[in-house]
C-alpha cells in the first residue's frame, strides 16, 4: 500500500507478484459459472501450427516432419530483419509453417500480408541442406536465438547512458562448446519471455545453444541496431548460410525504406 | 524452499543459504508454472564458474547436512500457483523428504496490534510435522502465526491461518495439512524495499532451529557476518547514475 501526493491509499504492486493470490482466494468465492468461463478461455489459448498459404493445421507435428541439426530463431525486428537480409537471402529458403497463437491479450490480424520484420512467427528451412528442427531433442541439433533488449535494462555500475551502443552479449547452455562472439552477460543481468524459455528448454535437455542478445537504445527497425548481430555470422551455424553480405546490405536498405515510407503519416 | 512473497525475502533467504554453504546444483525443477528466466551462475565466486547457465527453479543439495534447496527466481503465471503447489508436493512426497521448510514473509502493514509490539518472526506447522518438532519449537519460544477472521467484514467470521503477500504460503500449509506432508513455514512480516537485512534474519532465526551453519555468537573470532552474500546481489536497485543528474 502506498499514498499518493493528494492522501489517497492506493495498492501498488507487489514486486513478488502476490496481489493475484487475492484473486484467487476470491476464487474459491467465485460461482461454476464464472470457473466455467475461465476453463473455456484457458481451452481458447492455443497455439497451432500450420501451412500459411492453404491455412491447413499440420496433420503431423512440423517438427517431427522436418528434422534438423540447426535451429535459429529471431525474436524482435532488429532480429528478425537481420537473419532476413544477411542469412535467409542466400539459397532458397522455403516456408515449412508458421505458428499462429490466441490468449486474451492477443490483437491478431491477417497474417498473411505481413513483412518479415512485424511480429509473427514463421518456420523456414533451407532447401538445399534441409535443417529446421526436431521435437525430440536430438543430440547433434544446435540452437541459436537472436533478440535485442533496450539499454536500460542492463545493469552496469556505470550510468547506462555512457555505454556505446548497440553491443552484443550472449548467454550459452552448459553443451554449447563454441566461444561466443561477443561476452557473456555478466550477473546480475538475466533474460526474460521467450528467449529465456528456449534456452531454458535447451539446457534441462542438455541441447547446444547460445543466445545473443543486441542491447540498442532504438527499438524500432534500426540499421546499427541490426548490423551489431554481424559478429555473429561467423558462427558455426550461420557460417555456411552467408553467401553474399554487399548483397545482404543492399536487401537490409530496402527493407528499411519500404519501412520507413509505411511509417510515414503525412504522405 | 521460498516461497515467492513480499520484498521476496524468502528467495533472498534461500540465496544466502546456498551461497554460504556453496550447495552445488543437482538438478531442475522443470515447470511452466513460473515465468521464464535464464542467466549466469549467481553464486559465481571466480571467472571459471561465472558462466555455468541458470534457469528459473533450481534444486541444490548439501549431502553432509542432508540439506536440499529448491531455488525459485520469477513469478508465478496467472492461475498455475496451485498447478505447481500440487506438482511441488507430489514431488516432495516421492523423494521421501524427512521435512520440508518454507521461507517466506508476510505483508507488515497486515499486523494487528499484539503483532506490532511482538517480535517480526512467526513460525506455522503442519500437523504430521508438530509430532516430529513441537518440543523443540517451543523451546525455543517462538511465535505461532495467529489465527485471523476469514472473512474481515463479518464479525463473527470462523477464524483462519491467514498470509497476506505470502504467495503460495498458506496454499502450501493447507495442502500439508490435508496430504500429511511435514512442512514448516517460517516467515516474517515486512515491507517492500531493501530486503536484505529481512532475509538476513530470518535464516538466523531458521539457523536458531536448524543449525546450519555455527551460530556467531558462539564464536568469537567469526566475522560479525557469517552469511556470505552472493555476487548477484549487486546492482539491486539499478544501475550507476548519470553524472549529469548532479
Amino acid at each position: 500500500m502506498a499514498a499518493t501526493f493528494f492522501g489517497e491509499v492506493v495498492r501498488t504492486p507487489c514486486r513478488a507478484g502476490t496481489e493475484e493470490e487475492e484473486e484467487e482466494e476470491d476464487g474459491n468465492r467465485e460461482t461454476p459459472e464464472d470457473r466455467e468461463v475461465r476453463r473455456q478461455l484457458a481451452r481458447k489459448r492455443e497455439v497451432r501450427l500450420f501451412r500459411r498459404q492453404t491455412k491447413t493445421t499440420l496433420e503431423v507435428s512440423l517438427l517431427e516432419k522436418h528434422p534438423c541439426s540447426k535451429f535459429i530463431i529471431a525474436i524482435g525486428n532488429n532480429a528478425v530483419a537481420f537473419l532476413s537480409s544477411f542469412v535467409m537471402n542466400s539459397g532458397a529458403w522455403e516456408e515449412v509453417g508458421c505458428a499462429k497463437l490466441w490468449n486474451e491479450w492477443c490483437r491478431t490480424t491477417d497474417t498473411a500480408h505481413l513483412s518479415p520484420t512485424e511480429a509473427f512467427c514463421v518456420f523456414y528451412h533451407l532447401k538445399s541442406n534441409p535443417s529446421v528442427f526436431g521435437s525430440c531433442p536430438r543430440k547433434n541439433m544446435q540452437v541459436t536465438i537472436l533478440t535485442c533488449r533496450h539499454v536500460t535494462d542492463y545493469k552496469t555500475s556505470e550510468s547506462t547512458s555512457s555505454l556505446h551502443t548497440p553491443f552484443l552479449k550472449a548467454l550459452k547452455t552448459q553443451n554449447f562448446k563454441e566461444p561466443p562472439f561477443c561476452s557473456l552477460l555478466e550477473q546480475p543481468n538475466i533474460v526474460h519471455d521467450l528467449p529465456a524459455a528456449v534456452l531454458s528448454y535447451c539446457q534441462v535437455w542438455r541441447i547446444p545453444a547460445v543466445l545473443y542478445l543486441c542491447y540498442t537504445d532504438v527499438m524500432k527497425l534500426d540499421l546499427i541496431t541490426i548490423e551489431a548481430f554481424k559478429p555473429v555470422l561467423s558462427s558455426k551455424s550461420l557460417k555456411c548460410l552467408v553467401k553474399n553480405i554487399p548483397q545482404s546490405t543492399e536487401i537490409l536498405k530496402k527493407l528499411m525504406t519500404t519501412n520507413e515510407i509505411q511509417s510515414n503519416i503525412y504522405t | 524452499m521460498p516461497a515467492v512473497s513480499v520484498g521476496n525475502v524468502g528467495q533472498l533467504a534461500i540465496d544466502l543459504i546456498i551461497s554460504t554453504l556453496n550447495m552445488h546444483k543437482i538438478g531442475y525443477f522443470y515447470t511452466d508454472c513460473l515465468v521464464p528466466m535464464v542467466g549466469n551462475n549467481p553464486y559465481a565466486t571466480a571467472e571459471e564458474n561465472s558462466a555455468e547457465l541458470s534457469i528459473n527453479a533450481e534444486v541444490y543439495a548439501l549431502p553432509s547436512k542432508k540439506l536440499v534447496a529448491l531455488q525459485l527466481r520469477s513469478i508465478f503465471i496467472k492461475y498455475k500457483s496451485k498447478s505447481f503447489c500440487e506438482k511441488l508436493l507430489s514431488w516432495v512426497k516421492c523423494s521421501g523428504c524427512a521435512k520440508v521448510v518454507v521461507l517466506s514473509s508476510s505483508h507488515s502493514y497486515h499486523r494487528n496490534d499484539l503483532q506490532l509490539r511482538s517480535t517480526p518472526f512467526r513460525y506455522l506447522l503442519t500437523p504430521s510435522m508438530q509430532k516430529s518438532v513441537q518440543n523443540k519449537i517451543q523451546s525455543l519460544n517462538w511465535e505461532e502465526m495467529e489465527k485471523t477472521p476469514c472473512i474481515p467484514e463479518i464479525d463473527d467470521s470462523e477464524f483462519c491461518v491467514r498470509v497476506p503477500g505470502g504467495g503460495i504460503t498458506k496454499l502450501l500449509y493447507d495442502e500439508g495439512c490435508s496430504k500429511e506432508i511435514p512442512i514448516a513455514i517460517l516467515l516474517k512480516f515486512v515491507s517492500e524495499g531493501d530486503n536484505i537485512p529481512d532475509a538476513l534474519g530470518l535464516v538466523e532465526y531458521l539457523n536458531e532451529w536448524l543449525q546450519i551453519i555455527k551460530p556467531h555468537c558462539e564464536d568469537p573470532t567469526a566475522s560479525s557476518l557469517p552469511w556470505k552474500m552472493p555476487s548477484s546481489w549487486r546492482l539491486l536497485f539499478g544501475s550507476g547514475l548519470p553524472p549529469a543528474l548532479f
